[in-house]
């Protein structure tokens, strides 16, 4: 329908968008923000990325989920060996969906978890941690890492016979670690025995230190995505995240893997420029 | 637009606004008397917008559109040959830095500026990483618990004793011992003190055999703390319930996956009362009861090993 006829705009209507577009070209042009935004959601991704792809923004949502219920969740809960059980109770039974954010926040830590290991099998299987995306896939492994530690110190927080005794059996674990096992232990309890200070400490690394360092690491994660471009699947006859198909499309089957090959596009070219 | 300074005074041009906003201000005054909550925040706002008005009209002249500026053009640096530059083109008139001449100052300020922010980071940053890591590993220890009466520990009887060790922080501080009073040993009284943490992981082993929950006995101790002791008999010793490590009743370990002996506890006599000291890790016990000959070692974590090669990889334990 390109060659539709386009009826004239009104005034009216010319005014009203003049009105609309006007903070819309006030903050882009004081920040290029709008511009940003554009650039992210509507950059270049190969065509035949299929919903494998979509992995790693379901984990992110998972993780905001994961941000936002528990963010409301530090509202209710008291960090506190004499409280902790009693107000994780009043959470889930006195509070107004109280029940039901607590059970997002438990069961939505599952679910990031198993998206994150979905996301890490597609960039396995796919290929795409290869060149040059290494440095994408070792944040991601610590990323993974992060997630399993918030994993780790939420569990503690319900502090019940369950919570309590597997954080014991967790901190021994890494007891027994050769050499500076013993020191870590005693950092993740805060001292030679499990108490209130361990509870806190918890908490604390639970929703102040790793998700910050989360944040941080997903933004990396993101630009990375953003300026490597998302690869293609391995059976692709595109070379990835940009127009090289059309320049040409390689022939040895590996032309999906973005591999940078004397055969793929921007090496060519490259050579023919000199 | 730069404003003009010179002799004559800068007037502004004629307005109407400061009349609005005098009456604005009036009807404050007035609304302040007469009715503070209607007629005088209506007078407030007259004064804001008349203000307003008035500021933005006596300023117009200031906020006209600035004109394009010219971009800055660097002077070409003069070479060797060329005249020497008169001093008041500034850097222009500075003579070329020697050659191997380290510290330019552009160089020296990119340095002081790294080093003074790196500075003040470490200044605010290392004391808030020492109290996250540092209080871990001192003043750590364990303080003498009293265990009450002497006469409550019955001789040859198992003991299912637990007490606080700090009683300030409540229940999250509770630990269990098993306790067995062996009798005299050359006049002293003998105690087998057995922790209730698997030499596992760290859960807690239950006697196998009967706890006579019927039977049991509170005891004040120190700082009005309770200890509860009750009977039991460990025929089968002591298992864990997360992974199945079983013990004898001397605390060897038997079965399963835990890695040396149960630990145990120092003790004293102190006016007729049982004092619980610090606990010790044990490789294992020859004989029972009161010629029991103990395997003693420094306290290790649960599932470090204390003997064997394997020691090696734990050289070094935090304060206990």
């Amino acid at each position: 329908m390109a060659t539709a006829v386009r009826r004239r705009k009104s005034a009216r209507r010319q005014r009203l968008e003049a009105a609309i577009n006007y903070p819309i070209d006030w903050l882009e042009e004081r920040s290029g923000l709008v511009g940003g935004i554009r650039y992210f959601l509507f950059r270049k991704v190969p065509s035949d990325t299929n919903w494998m792809h979509t992995l790693g923004s379901a984990t992110l949502t998972a993780f905001l989920v994961q941000t936002l219920t528990g963010v409301i969740l530090a509202m209710y809960y008291k960090p506190d060996p004499n409280s902790a059980y009693q107000s994780i109770q009043h959470i889930t039974n006195d509070i107004t969906l109280g029940w039901l954010v607590r059970g997002m926040h438990k069961w939505g830590a599952s679910v990031f978890i198993i998206l994150l290991f979905f996301h890490m099998a597609r960039v396995f299987l796919f290929g795409a941690y290869k060149y040059p995306r290494e440095l994408n896939w070792i944040v991601g492994v610590t990323l993974l890492v992060l997630g399993m530690l918030e994993g780790f110190t939420g569990y503690l927080l319900p502090w019940d016979q369950t919570a309590y005794w597997a954080t014991v059996v967790g901190i021994n674990l890494n007891g027994t670690a050769p050499f500076l096992g013993p020191f870590l232990a005693d950092f993740l309890r805060g001292g030679s025995e499990i108490g209130g200070d361990t509870l806190a400490r918890f908490y604390s690394m639970h929703m102040l230190l790793i998700p910050g360092l989360i944040f941080a690491l997903i933004g990396l994660h993101l630009y990375l995505v953003v300026r490597l471009g998302v690869s293609s699947p391995p059976w692709s006859r595109e070379a990835a995240g940009s127009d090289w198909a059309e320049r040409e499309v390689a022939t040895d089957g590996r032309s999906g893997l973005t591999q940078p090959s004397a055969r793929s596009g921007w090496r060519r070219n490259a050579g023919e420029g000199e | 637009m730069e404003p003009q300074h010179g002799d004559r005074p800068h007037l502004p041009g004629p307005s109407l606004y400061p009349i609005g906003f005098a009456a604005g201000v009036a009807c404050i005054l007035v609304g302040l008397i007469v009715n503070p909550r209607v007629i005088a925040p209506i007078g407030a706002v007259i004064a804001v917008v008349f203000g307003f008005l008035w500021a933005r009209d006596a300023t117009k002249e200031y906020r006209g559109v600035p004109e394009p500026i010219e971009p800055e053009r660097r002077e070409v640096r003069p070479t060797a040959e060329a005249a020497p530059v008169p001093a008041d083109r500034g850097e222009a008139a500075m003579p070329e830095p020697e050659p191997g001449e380290r510290f330019p100052r552009s160089r020296f300020l990119e340095a002081s500026t790294l080093g003074i922010g790196g500075l003040i980071g470490g200044l605010v940053t290392l004391p808030a990483i020492g109290l996250m890591v540092v209080p871990a590993y001192v003043k750590q220890g364990y303080p003498d618990v009293d265990l009450g009466p002497l006469e409550n520990f019955t001789e040859g009887k198992w003991f299912v004793t637990s007490f606080s060790m700090k009683p300030e922080e409540g229940e999250v501080a509770r630990r269990t011992a098993y306790i067995r009073n062996n009798g005299l040993l050359n006049g002293d009284p003998s105690f087998t003190i057995i922790s209730n943490r698997c030499a596992h992981l760290g859960c807690p082993v239950q006697p196998n055999g009967p706890v006579q929950d019927n039977q049991r006995k509170e005891v004040k101790g120190s700082s009005d703390q309770k200890i509860t002791l009750i009977p039991t008999i460990p025929a089968g010793g002591f298992g864990c319930p997360c992974h199945g490590g079983q013990y004898d009743p001397e605390g060897n370990r038997t079965a399963g996956p835990p890695v040396r002996a149960l630990d145990r506890y120092e003790y004293e006599v102190r006016n007729g009362r049982l004092i619980l000291g610090n606990p010790y890790s044990v490789t294992k016990v020859k004989g029972e009861g009161k010629n029991a000959r103990i395997h003693k070692y420094k306290l290790a974590g649960p599932g470090q090993h204390v003997d064997g090669w394997e020691q090696f990889l734990y050289p070094l334990q935090p304060p206990h």
